[in-house]
């Protein structure tokens, strides 16, 4: 199913850590529409509680976070 | 119009430290805050307000400029809370949180002023150690006083004392 999901922007958040992994989405959700997806790899395991809580603030919605070879690739869906 | 936005929620956070370790903790704070939708209020008094000082020599009277050389500079001068051996712990840690990547404070101090964080000296205390609005960085709006930051605090859902 995921695999449907368009990708409008990659943010590359490797080797950031708090509070970055999640001010960077943030300064980066107004980039795509509404419904638009971005698709985020960070490296701080922190981010794997961070950003789900950053969308959970701010109405928005994480799609995926994953561990992947070491790495955690989020899909955040702006909302509004 | 159903769908009308709620109140934006707020945070109000006294920053009364000049201690690197502490000014990292407000600084990764009120970022972490703006970038979840708050509006943040800093409000910097006593020892914090070197974190939003410009590296200028400041002070009128005697009293004053000594204050100015012996807590100079800017934030990158700030000290470790613990471990500070007269500016060994500063470098030590600063090695240490450059080898994983961590910000410098300063830089964290520029990201919160570029996420809106709104940042004030507590006029009292520039008074007193003779630190005017202009040693401050940009950005930094014009000092108020505690019925200021009383009023931001009581409508706020959270408050820290740093």
């Amino acid at each position: 199913m995921s695999e449907e999901n368009k990708i409008d922007l990659e943010l590359d958040l490797k080797g950031l850590l708090c509070p970055l992994p999640m001010v960077k989405v943030s300064q980066n959700i107004g980039k795509v529409e509404v419904g638009g997806i971005i698709r985020a790899v960070a490296t701080d395991p922190g981010a794997m509680a961070d950003i789900p809580a950053w969308a959970k603030s701010t109405g928005n919605e994480v799609l995926q976070a994953e561990k992947v070879d070491g790495q955690f690739v989020f899909l955040v869906k702006r909302v509004k | 119009m159903s769908d009308e936005e709620p109140r934006q929620k707020s945070m109000a956070m006294v920053v009364m430290s000049g201690d690197m370790d502490k000014l990292f903790g407000a600084f990764i704070i009120a970022t972490g805050a703006a970038a979840m939708g708050m509006e943040v209020t800093m409000f910097f008094t006593f020892w914090g307000l070197r974190a939003i000082k410009k590296n200028v020599s400041t002070g009128k009277t005697l009293f004053g400029r000594m204050l100015g050389v012996m807590y100079g500079g800017d934030i990158m001068k700030a000290n470790p809370s613990m471990f500070s051996f007269g500016g060994m712990g500063r470098w030590m840690f600063g090695k240490m949180m450059g080898n994983h990547n961590v910000s410098k404070l300063s830089e964290l101090r520029d990201l919160a002023i570029d996420l809106g964080v709104n940042m004030y000296g507590c006029q009292m205390s520039m008074d007193v150690m003779e630190i005017p609005q202009e040693a401050f960085i940009d950005g930094v709006k014009d000092p108020v006083g505690v019925g200021f930051f009383i009023m931001k605090a009581q409508d706020a859902e959270i408050q820290l004392f740093i």
